[in-house]
């Protein structure tokens, strides 16, 4: 028996428009990355693959992807192997002060990262590690180690406590249940996580502004200086890229986790 | 349980990190305010007053702290107004694409911002996608400038929050019970009326979390204001960027960063003062 409480033909229409205006930048810049024209002009009056081959080619957008690959492996890398422990004694520890640890771990996603960022020039400039590798791992890892201790410990949280039960009462130690029981359950997030945290650290745009230079510039921030000095096609070809590597890590976590819940709270 | 104890030494590595690269630049960003900037420009280490005063002393601070406010009230209830449709959608449908959809809702969130600027670039420039359709039916026979003003940037904004706000009312509806709507239908109310006596009252405070969430986000962002608004937009987070890069006056970029950190603070404690009297 339906009462007639369900989504309704005009409220499913304005939620489709809804979702194509999100989707109209993207969708945009994936047929601006097929013009032939040497400027944005929508639509296109001709057709070519010659701003990609541009792309290829140019040497400050090619070395800005290089380091962010790079730096985006690393923060994944660092945001596990220091997350996960801590995620773990989070959700299933019980020692005093746990919740104002927690607090703490959390604190950094509170914060503007144009906050951050220029929290960070300052604290890096006198080690000299402004516009270098490790300065910029150190600065995602800001970001991306918060966001993993959340997700890890909300997945340790919801792990079945009986399995890891039965394996303490078989005598199991508890490094073991551990190694053999939890982590091979909590598998799934941490796959999950390491893909959001690259991926964080891949986007990371504001904070990158900040301890960029031009010894070393990770893409956003090539990105932003050649928007502002012209606007051709090149860079509609780059987004079209990421837009496509985007969807196929967007497609693996919402398999892993479920997006919604991986990304909220 | 001794093992439950000793859990806590597993926190360790990360509660270092969090210390080296998180406690101490924000101390170091507090610290900072209170040097000085000599007249040639080069940075005195001090322990005065003289750069907040100097800060509170300039008339510009106000305009951009006002540009900033007006510009996120902006975006932010233009958010809310699109992504309301799409959250109440999402609580209605008995669909089985409802996660799929859902899903979809929130994926921009993950497409790096320069890119959707981009596209926006190619939307509503002057050659662009809306310009072209505009002189196509013969609305117009010049461009109409969307970008690099205050429209351009308050349009690449509102779809910025949009996902935020998706999924902040997503989670409010979530807590509401669906036999609600089914008892209002019953009784025999139309659906206009069911939406405003019982749907909206019971989903204001998911309203209000997603409207002060994307306020605060709109108040802090750079990059959307940085490049839709082609340097003719002037907001508190592209002045303390300039301040930071490109004057290079770090003691008054600081004293902004943390003037902008207290203004945010202040609207979320009186929310929080809000709500609590009407609990």
């Amino acid at each position: 028996m339906t009462t007639g409480v369900g989504a309704g033909r005009l409220l499913s229409v304005t939620a489709g428009a809804v979702i194509v205006l999100l989707f109209a930048p993207a969708i945009i810049v994936m047929v601006i990355s097929f013009s032939a024209d040497s400027f944005v002009v929508f639509p296109p009056s001709g057709w070519s693959l010659r701003w990609y081959e541009r792309l290829f080619s140019h040497p400050a957008l090619m070395s800005g992807l290089k380091l962010s690959l790079i730096v985006a492996a690393c923060v994944s890398a660092l945001s596990l192997i220091l997350g996960i422990p801590a995620a773990l004694a989070l959700a299933k520890g019980s020692f005093p002060g746990r919740e104002a640890i927690k607090t703490f771990f959390l604190a950094p996603l509170l914060l503007p990262t144009l906050v951050l960022g220029l929290a960070l020039l300052l604290a890096l400039q006198p080690w000299g590690l402004v516009a270098t590798l490790p300065g910029l791992v150190l600065a995602h890892l800001v970001v991306a180690l918060p966001f993993v201790v959340r997700m890890m410990a909300t997945t340790f949280l919801t792990l079945p406590d009986d399995v890891e039960a039965a394996a303490a009462t078989l005598g199991a130690p508890p490094w073991r249940v551990f190694l053999r029981v939890t982590l091979p359950l909590a598998a799934p997030g941490a796959l999950a996580s390491a893909a959001l945290s690259f991926l964080l650290s891949f986007d990371e745009t504001v904070i990158s502004l900040f301890v960029s230079g031009p010894r070393a510039s990770t893409l956003p921030v090539e990105m932003v200086r050649y928007v502002e000095g012209r606007t051709d096609p090149m860079i509609a070809a780059l987004s079209a890229i990421l837009v496509v590597g985007t969807i196929v890590i967007a497609i693996v976590v919402e398999r892993l986790a479920g997006l919604t819940r991986a990304v909220g709270r | 349980m001794k093992s439950g104890t000793r859990l806590v030494l597993l926190t360790v590595p990360g509660v270092i990190l969090l210390a080296a690269i998180y406690v101490w630049p924000m101390y170091g960003l507090g610290r900072m305010s209170f040097n000085e900037t000599g007249p040639t420009g080069a940075m005195i280490p001090a322990l005065s007053s003289k750069t907040w005063r100097e800060l509170f002393a300039d008339p510009f601070i106000f305009e951009l702290t006002w540009n900033s406010i007006q510009l996120s009230v902006v975006s932010s209830t233009a958010a809310l107004i699109f992504a309301y449709p799409l959250a109440l959608f999402l609580f209605r449908t008995q669909s089985r694409w409802r996660g799929v959809i859902a899903a979809l809702a929130i994926a921009p969130m993950l497409v790096n911002g320069v890119v959707r600027i981009f596209g926006w670039l190619a939307i509503l420039g002057d050659r662009g996608l809306v310009n072209a359709a505009l002189q196509g039916i013969g609305l117009t026979s010049q461009p109409v400038r969307l970008v690099y003003n205050w429209t351009g940037v308050t349009i690449g904004l509102t779809e910025s929050l949009m996902p935020y706000m998706i999924l902040a009312l997503v989670a409010g509806f979530g807590r509401l019970d669906r036999s609600l709507e089914e008892a209002a239908a019953s009784l025999g109310a139309p659906p206009w009326r069911r939406f405003l006596r019982v749907t909206l009252p019971l989903s204001l405070p998911a309203v209000a979390l997603g409207w002060l969430l994307c306020f605060v986000l709109a108040m802090s962002a750079y990059i959307t204001p940085k490049l839709l608004g082609g340097g003719r937009v002037f907001v508190l987070a592209t002045e303390i960027y300039e301040l930071s890069i490109t004057s290079v006056n770090w003691p008054l970029a600081s004293a902004l960063a943390l003037y902008t950190l207290v203004l945010l603070l202040l609207f979320l404690a009186a929310y929080s003062a809000m709500s609590r009297r009407q609990a």
